[in-house]
């Protein structure tokens, strides 16, 4: 394997990151980095924190303690148009609130290089259709963005995000709400960017299967505070795992890929697993 | 992919034939009334007139219709391009000039000058009373509700949206309690006022100023459009992609209020136009702002001039009031829409 091309990305570091919503605390002295060419993933229970970091690093939720840098310099000094030059995202759910076309949206990514009332040029809208190509989104381009189904959505945001032509790039649990295949095929495309051009990944996702497929490393956070860090074969373990989720899981060793597989337990299943005495680890 | 997005060729082939149209407008609304004026062989296209015609005529143009139709104009433009930015900034179909609660100060000013008998007699007093009155009001609400919708420098939509709702629900409770102690004439200039007409007595001084100012503002508003854009797709879509929201609801909230004072203040409250303009060219042209507000801006100009003809030949002698006309033309029409193929075209 050719040694990834990491000029393309950006270093995200945030440092003792802390940020409280009115007198709750949200996150608690968080510290992670995201190297150029790295995928990394934020694993966690609902409100640990996880898009609020998320959101942070994107410069959409402001006021937070320590330090969060892109590229070596403070996201509260960026602004919003520098910002966006440099980090993308792409959200759980956007809110399509006009009937734009799919190519009017990818071209919204190019906002911040634009300047004043310019006009896409030749070379924006050739980008927006590279973008759209990359995502497999180029049948779509003048589809009304209201009427795609998610998974075609998704592309289309996608597609948006390298619009911007990011050295980073933010998921949300970006397919959540998708099929296995556009699972698959969002997954396999932010590997690719980030082996190709180096471009950081930092994506909060629950399916932990994915996870152990996709992430180079791992940032497990439970009640705003990073539980457990690291390669994701050490940090996806049937003990980090049961104590962060409270739940209790079923941990194989996926034959094909030798990446973990993590099922977990229903009532049922669990009854199961007491009666035949069994380990629910393989 | 021409119509897979937006060009400049295509923002000025539609102003300019929209600026056509217009240009009748103007031209047919400047013809018509109590007498007809040939303004077509006044620009010298067709027969020519004898001196004397021709003098009365052109005093007829200019000092009568004229005024009132370009001002027809003007605040036709005015109160469709607030409409199109309030709507941006709230993601609300239903939003129109008159929702953030500006023009509830300006209108209360207005009655506050009527009822001082500031619209009375002639002289400076009369012309400038009530749309002094009013401006001042339109500021002062907008300053008073720009502090308590601001939450550490941060500005939320459903804060300016409620704030502004529940100011003007104050206003009018104050209207109400003006009408009640009013003079019987000062009730009839009160309810003409509050329903919305074009003044013809107005200077082209005044007229000129106007224009002037809400031209500047709209170039302001329109140098957003692209913002406009990116925040349909949700205000944290918006920043993401690298719009400074705070600066642009702030401007947004400023200038559309901006707009709309100064045409309450001049005319009182004509509605629809800020509402159904804005769809009409949505459903027409698409979502794009750079289009809709160069677009609206002359769109609403055609709009009201031709319900301002409406409104002084419907029932000649008598003058119907042009909001009454909106009203009457622009809520069935915009059912009619929304039935129609307006679905796709509300922010949802």
């Amino acid at each position: 394997m050719p040694s990834p091309d990491t000029t393309g990305g950006v270093r995200i570091l945030t440092g003792d990151t802390s940020f409280t919503y009115g007198t709750e605390p949200v996150l608690r002295s968080v510290s992670i980095t995201v190297e150029p060419g790295e995928i990394v993933g934020i694993l966690g229970p609902n409100g640990s924190g996880k898009t609020t970091l998320l959101k942070i690093i994107s410069g959409v939720v402001k006021g937070y303690e320590g330090s969060v840098t892109v590229d070596g310099r403070e996201v509260r000094d960026i602004g919003p148009r520098e910002l966006a030059r440099s980090v993308a995202v792409v959200p759980q759910e956007t809110e399509t609130g006009l009937p734009f076309t799919a190519t009017e949206v990818v071209l919204m990514g190019r906002h911040a290089h634009m300047k004043g009332l310019a006009f896409e040029s030749e070379r924006d809208v050739e980008i927006a259709k590279t973008a759209l190509e990359r995502t497999g989104a180029s049948h779509l381009a003048s589809r009304n963005i209201q009427r795609l189904s998610s998974g075609e959505r998704q592309r289309v945001i996608f597609a948006r995000a390298l619009a911007q032509e990011p050295g980073a790039i933010l998921l949300d649990e970006p397919t959540s709400f998708l099929d296995i295949r556009y699972q698959v095929e969002i997954y396999d495309l932010v590997r690719q960017l980030a082996s190709e051009q180096g471009i950081s990944a930092l994506t909060a996702l629950h399916d932990l299967n994915l996870a152990a497929e996709y992430c180079d490393r791992i940032y497990l956070l439970k009640e705003g505070r990073v539980f457990a860090e690291g390669a994701t074969d050490d940090v996806l373990t049937y003990v980090n795992l049961t104590t962060v989720f409270e739940s209790d899981v079923y941990v194989d060793t996926n034959d094909l890929t030798g990446k973990l597989l993590v099922i977990p337990l229903s009532h049922r299943a669990k009854e199961k697993l007491k009666r035949e005495k069994r380990e629910p680890i393989r | 992919m021409s119509h897979e997005h937006l060009t400049s060729g295509r923002v000025l082939t539609r102003t300019t034939i929209l600026a056509v149209v217009l240009l009748a407008c103007l031209i047919l609304a400047g013809s018509v009334g109590a007498v007809r004026v040939p303004v077509l062989n006044l620009l010298g296209l067709g027969e020519s007139l004898d001196g004397e015609d021709r003098l009365l005529f052109l005093r007829i143009l200019f000092e009568v219709r004229l005024p009132r139709v370009l001002l027809a104009a003007i605040l036709g433009g005015a109160l469709t391009v607030a409409g199109i930015v309030f709507q941006a900034l709230l993601r609300n179909p239903l939003a129109d000039p008159y929702i953030l609660g500006v023009s509830g100060g300006a209108s209360l000013g207005g009655v506050t000058a009527l009822l001082l008998g500031l619209g009375a007699g002639t002289g400076l007093v009369s012309q400038f009373g009530v749309p002094g009155f009013a401006f001042l009001g339109a500021l002062l609400s907008l300053i008073l509700i720009e502090r308590i919708a601001s939450h550490d420098g941060r500005f939320t939509v459903h804060t300016i949206l409620l704030t502004g709702v529940i100011f003007n629900a104050f206003c009018a409770a104050l209207i109400f309690f003006i009408q009640s102690i009013a003079s019987l004439e000062q009730l009839h200039a009160i309810v003409f006022y509050l329903m919305g007409q074009v003044p013809d007595d107005l200077g082209y001084l005044s007229i000129g100023g106007f224009a002037l100012v809400s031209t500047a503002v709209a170039i302001s508003l329109f140098a957003m459009a692209r913002d406009y854009n990116a925040m349909a797709m949700g205000e944290e879509g918006a920043i993401q992609v690298g719009v400074d929201i705070e600066r642009i609801k702030r401007r947004t909230f400023f200038l559309g209020s901006l707009l709309t004072g100064m045409a309450v203040s001049v005319a009182g409250l004509i509605g629809f136009v800020g509402l159904v303009v804005p769809h009409l060219l949505r459903i027409i042209l698409g979502p794009d702002h750079r289009l809709l507000i160069p677009t609206g801006f002359i769109g609403g100009a055609v709009f009201l001039v031709l319900a301002d003809l409406l409104a002084r030949t419907l029932a000649a002698p008598n003058e119907i009031p042009v909001g009454v006309v909106t009203a009457l033309v622009g809520g069935p029409f915009f059912l009619y829409l929304l039935r129609s193929k307006g679905r796709d075209y509300a922010f949802s």
